[in-house]
């Protein structure tokens, strides 16, 4: 039994397709995986990933850099403003981006920013399968 | 002289027609991209909808929050208005006609007592307000004939942020809403503060789960606090969307029209043109006729006046 699962940004549909699972990260809820007949469901995601097991077995790995995930019946939506896939990501713009986070970091522990960045460009190296 | 005046007309003609040839390229400019804009207000359709949808089904979750974005001022003592409109010109009356709803805004804001604030886009309301002495709150150009949902979501977070620092306690939105091709109107609506969630699950758009029992993570009202501002953004960026579409569909029309009217003026000067060429050789053949007479009088003068002799 599969489900249709289907990312929606703000400019398009990104992603839509058929999944037997879909795995998400919910905001300091941990992971939660969505398999057909799922109790509907409204969650906040936090900057991770979500990973699609297709009916043939593959798996689709999108960086989702937050946003909503909403499971009714035998469908599952993702809204999110922004979200990737493997092959949308540049990995050398992903490597700067976490080093002058760490960077900030360092001075400023507090820093919220740069504690964003520095968990948008792991998971994007992460998602891209090049972890640094 | 009669051949000046052809002279005037022939020039005059080949101004029109190069006029004709640029709004004729307009036009066909804007008709590609009327159809890309609807393409796009089309494509974020569904967004909006999911929110919407998300927004039902947490109403009928029974998530009613204290949001700042919900707040809903005792007395109104400044409203904002949000003008869209383009940032250049030729586009018929695209541009008037929303200036003057959000002027009328403006003016019910005045005249329930209450200040104003402009959160302008386009420059053409911008050269209007100004003009006029208005004071413009805020001023955002370049994004009206092609927006981002970056753009909208900068707007948004601007008009979003006047409103929790209650500096404005209550925003209408003045925008073009695209019907079709055929036809576009001038639409106000309130922006802030929002409808209560049951108000927004009622008008609807999204579709309503069937199922009632939802759970939530981390609860209905994070999920509601972290939903709105994303639903505030969607809908200034529908709004620019079809704004955007709006903007060209009238700059086509009124290219349209535009080119018509030259060709008609075309037709009109060339006849025109031709008569007094006409003229000018009917005048001229008169001259050399008349001049021929003159000469030939002289020479034989039997010809004609024996002619005229027989006659009488």
């Amino acid at each position: 039994m599969t489900f249709q699962i289907e990312l929606v940004s703000p400019e398009s549909i990104s992603y839509s397709g058929e999944a037997e699972m879909v795995v998400a990260r919910t905001l300091d809820g941990g992971d939660i995986a969505f398999q057909p007949g799922h109790v509907p469901f409204i969650g906040v995601l936090a900057v991770w990933s979500v990973d699609v097991i297709r009916p043939d077995g593959d798996r689709d790995t999108i960086a989702v850099h937050q946003g909503f995930v909403q499971v009714v019946g035998t469908k599952v939506s993702i809204l999110s403003d922004v979200s990737e896939s493997a092959d949308q990501i540049d990995v050398e713009r992903a490597r700067a981006a976490k080093s002058s986070a760490e960077a900030a970091l360092a001075a400023d522990k507090e820093d919220a920013d740069a504690a964003g960045a520095l968990a948008r460009a792991e998971l994007r190296l992460r998602v891209a399968g090049a972890e640094a | 002289m009669a051949g000046g005046r052809e002279r005037v007309l022939r020039r005059r003609i080949s101004s029109v027609q190069n006029t004709k040839k640029i709004t004729r390229a307009m036009e066909l400019i804007a008709a590609t991209r009327v159809v890309k804009a609807q393409q796009r207000a089309r494509a974020a359709k569904p967004y909006a909808e999911q929110i919407t949808s998300v927004i039902e089904n947490l109403a009928a979750g029974g998530a009613e929050v204290d949001h700042p974005l919900l707040r809903r001022a005792e007395k109104v003592e400044r409203v904002g208005v949000v003008v869209i409109s383009s940032d250049r010109g030729l586009a018929g009356p695209y541009n008037t006609t929303v200036i003057r709803a959000a002027e009328r805004q403006v003016q019910n804001a005045r005249s329930e007592g209450a200040d104003y604030a402009l959160i302008v886009i386009g420059k053409k309301a911008r050269d209007y307000f100004r003009f006029r002495n208005f004071t413009i709150d805020s001023y955002t150009d370049g994004i009206s004939d092609n927006p981002t949902y970056e753009d909208a979501r900068r707007v948004a977070e601007t008009v979003a942020s006047m409103f929790t620092l209650g500096r404005v306690d209550r925003v209408e939105l003045v925008y073009t809403e695209f019907m079709s091709i055929g036809s576009q109107k001038v639409t106000t609506r309130r922006f802030l503060p929002l409808e209560s969630t049951e108000t927004i699950a009622a008008v609807g758009g999204g579709e309503a789960a069937v199922s009632g029992s939802f759970e939530f993570e981390p609860s209905p009202e994070a999920v509601l606090a972290a939903l709105l501002p994303r639903y505030v953004e969607a809908r200034l960026f529908g709004a620019l969307l079809e704004s955007a579409a709006s903007e060209h569909a009238n700059r086509q029309r009124a290219m349209k029209a535009a080119t018509d009217n030259a060709e008609e003026l075309i037709t009109k000067l060339s006849r025109e043109m031709n008569r007094a060429r006409q003229d000018s050789i009917t005048t001229e053949i008169m001259e050399i006729v008349s001049g021929a007479e003159a000469l030939g009088s002289d020479d034989e003068t039997e010809d004609r006046p024996a002619a005229v002799g027989v006659e009488a």
